[in-house]
């Protein structure tokens, strides 16, 4: 390949295998749509082939998608709903007024190629597994805990014991509702509750402790709205069992930095010779563009991208997760990485 | 045809009065949101058309080329690669440069990422071209495009002895266009008279010396390699193709801002010039050239030249579809429209290149094909619009 570049220079010969089939290039994985299976009024599973850039994923992670309506590509994230060793499906929920959700499960068909992203998240089971889980989901929260079920579901052996609350406003708009209750009755060690907001109320700590009353020994898995997580946090780490716990924000929350040390640091853009400051919460995209740098960019969430720079001296903090990383060389993703002390990008 | 129109509203201003110019202001902004509006699949389809023939027509080209012993072969491999590098530069590279397809947030077309088929590197020809040339058009001293540093094309600039042999270097830069934009876009003129540091010149020569190592180590000796028996007329083939793809790309743009009635600027001009001023000096500093649909792809529809430096980042294929629009707009402001067929915007601006090679003053409007040159401060009895 590297040979081949110096003849299709500049392009590269991936370029030329992507327009034969958008899923033949590397550089921007794509996908096909081989099903479109409706789940519900207002939700869809799209099974979908990955090219040759796909890397595989793991059951609970998250999946980029890039979708083209109009000619713009919009991207968004959705849970994968298949276990790794199937093709790759998510389940999407049409929202009301949204631009992207309901052309997936409304206005997508069969051979209809999406962009994809690296399957991304730390929301995934543990090697090896601990000895009883618990899964408390809300709404489409259900679906990075799918892929988890279903991929406990095709091990071979023994899997441990695992409960499931979920909550859905009322049953017609209950993900897998069906699936949920054929799987329970084909294992035997799944216990599944759905409660209903409509009737039962919302899903609380208080109910929770009721319906699976040791949930303080079982690792959990809480996904849904940020009042769910919210009331999920401080109720594992008021009962000191907040290590059990494992939480999906579907939104990106920035982390404010770590201590107290909110000072702004100096950041160099070398190419342009621009120098200017950064605060420790803000994205270095920002930082560029405020400094009238021209920044390569994409979607602004930390999921396409088309943001990477060359770091070129100094760390970054990602402000997803909090976490001080990246060696000088390495590509970052300015829009969710901010300032970790002075530092130099090469742009 | 020409037509001769009636003087302008008062005698012979060089402009609208300032409400008037501020109202065509607002008109063009309107004009500007109706298409970005209005932007959707169909112009992402084109752009991708383009980019399938453009990349159909390489590799075609390529491929006749290494089988180009057999004459036919290297007809259509020459013709082929010719059209693919006209493409390349001016319908994509020229245009996605400008961020003309940004908005389609496709990485594979965007502005940041693409690189192209030509000597110059895609940062410095951004920074001499979209900053430079686009913001400070036709301002002698400013838009170091007016002549490319070496020719003089307006009474404004002062003349030198070595301008007498500018048709010479005129013609000599055309086949060999690509190298000089490329040498040109380092602003060595810029380092002597210290805008430029030796260190960012050197980083600039180092990135285009890099860039131009790979293009013609494709086209002269990777590429004939491979050919084999065919080495030969496929490196000819190459050289002709990049030979034609230069001269044509130097006339569309000599056409662009150079034929009798363009207008070229003091830097007076520039003083707290409002959007509307600039909307107007853009159009006074520009040429179109006429002809079908096959044309206007060919020059990556730089033959709206008028349109493009209104709205230089909107999708070249909507161009076509402004210019009678714009044309109307500034027949209602009494403003020039300066538009021809190729052969006479060609003969045009090499009238202007002869007589610059000659001295004058500014402020003696020179006429040249039938029209009128000024220059700001001039005052002209007529205005010409076509």
């Amino acid at each position: 390949m590297a040979a081949a570049s110096w003849l299709t220079s500049p392009l590269s010969p991936d370029d030329y295998l992507g327009l034969l089939d958008p899923l033949w290039s590397a550089r921007h994985p794509a996908g096909r749509v081989t099903a479109v299976l409706p789940e519900g009024p207002a939700a869809a599973t799209l099974v979908i082939r990955p090219g040759r850039g796909w890397r595989g994923h793991l059951a609970g992670q998250y999946l980029p998608v890039g979708v083209e309506i109009d000619g713009v590509r919009h991207w968004r994230t959705y849970s994968i709903t298949s276990p790794p060793a199937e093709a790759v499906a998510i389940t999407v929920k049409a929202q009301r007024g949204g631009r992207v959700s309901p052309h997936l499960v409304h206005r997508t068909g069969s051979g209809t190629v999406l962009r994809l992203g690296p399957a991304q998240g730390e929301f995934v089971l543990p090697q090896p597994l601990p000895e009883r889980l618990l899964f408390v989901t809300a709404g489409s929260g259900i679906t990075p805990v799918m892929g988890m079920l279903r991929t406990l579901a095709g091990r071979p052996g023994p899997v441990p014991h695992t409960v499931l609350l979920h909550s859905a406003p009322w049953p017609e708009e209950c993900l897998f509702r069906a699936g949920l209750a054929l799987l329970e009755t084909q294992v035997s060690w799944l216990t599944v509750h759905l409660t209903y907001t409509r009737t039962d109320g919302r899903l609380t700590p208080d109910r929770i402790a009721e319906l699976c009353p040791d949930w303080r020994r079982r690792d959990a898995w809480v996904c849904g709205p940020s009042g769910l997580l919210d009331a999920a946090e401080r109720s594992w780490t008021a009962q000191g069992v907040r290590k059990r716990l494992r939480v999906e924000r579907f939104r990106l929350a920035p982390l404010p930095p770590r201590g107290g040390d909110a000072v702004s640091a100096p950041v160099r853009f070398a190419r342009s010779g621009v120098e200017t400051d950064a605060g420790p919460a803000v994205p270095l995209l920002e930082v560029g563009e405020a400094a009238g740098v021209t920044m390569p960019y994409g979607c602004r969430r930390g999921i396409c991208f088309g943001c990477l720079a060359p770091l070129a001296a100094g760390r970054v903090r990602d402000l997803r997760t909090g976490e001080v990383h990246a060696e000088p060389g390495e590509l970052i993703q300015t829009c969710v990485n901010a300032a970790a002390g002075p530092l130099a990008l090469d742009l | 045809m020409p037509t001769t129109v009636a003087p302008l509203s008062d005698p012979a201003p060089a402009a609208p009065d300032a409400d008037r110019t501020e109202q065509l202001g607002r008109e063009l902004d309107r004009l500007r949101a109706e298409v970005v509006a209005a932007r959707g699949a169909d112009d992402a389809r084109y752009i991708r058309t383009v980019i399938a023939v453009q990349r159909g027509c390489e590799a075609g080209g390529r491929a006749a080329l290494a089988v180009s012993l057999f004459p036919p072969a290297w007809m259509a491999g020459t013709a082929l690669l010719a059209i693919a590098k006209t493409l390349e530069n001016m319908e994509l590279g020229h245009n996605v440069l400008h961020g003309q397809w940004d908005w389609l947030a496709d990485p594979a077309i965007h502005s940041t990422t693409w690189e192209w088929d030509f000597a110059s590197p895609a940062d410095a020809w951004k920074r001499t071209h979209n900053h430079l040339h686009h913001t400070y058009t036709n301002v002698v001293g400013r838009d170091r495009d007016l002549g490319y540093t070496i020719l003089r094309m307006s009474p404004h600039q002062p003349w030198r002895p070595y301008h007498a042999l500018q048709p010479v270097y005129a013609a000599l830069l055309a086949p060999v266009f690509e190298w000089g934009i490329a040498l040109y876009d380092l602003e060595a003129d810029a380092v002597t008279q210290g805008r430029k540091s030796v260190r960012a010149f050197l980083r600039d020569a180092s990135g285009l010396a890099r860039k131009a190592v790979r293009q013609a180590a494709k086209d002269y000796v990777l590429f004939p390699l491979l050919a084999g028996p065919s080495a030969l007329p496929c490196l000819v083939g190459a050289l002709t193709a990049n030979t034609a793809r230069n001269i044509w790309a130097h006339t569309v743009i000599f056409c662009g801002h150079f034929p009798g009635e363009v207008q070229t600027f003091t830097e007076e001009r520039l003083a707290d010039e409002t959007r509307g001023e600039w909307y107007v000096r853009q159009i006074q500093g520009s040429a179109n050239i006429e002809g079908g649909p096959l044309l206007h792809v060919l020059t990556g529809n730089l033959s709206h030249q008028i349109e493009h430096h209104l709205y230089p980042d909107l999708p070249s294929n909507r161009y076509a579809r402004l210019a009678p629009r714009v044309r109307e707009i500034c027949g209602r402001y009494g403003l020039p429209y300066v538009t021809g067929p190729l052969w006479r915007q060609y003969a045009s601006m090499w009238g202007r290149v002869l007589r610059h090679a000659l001295p004058s003053h500014a402020g003696l409007g020179s006429r040249d094909d039938g029209g009128v040159e000024r220059a700001v401060d001039d005052a002209p009895g007529e205005v010409r619009q076509v």
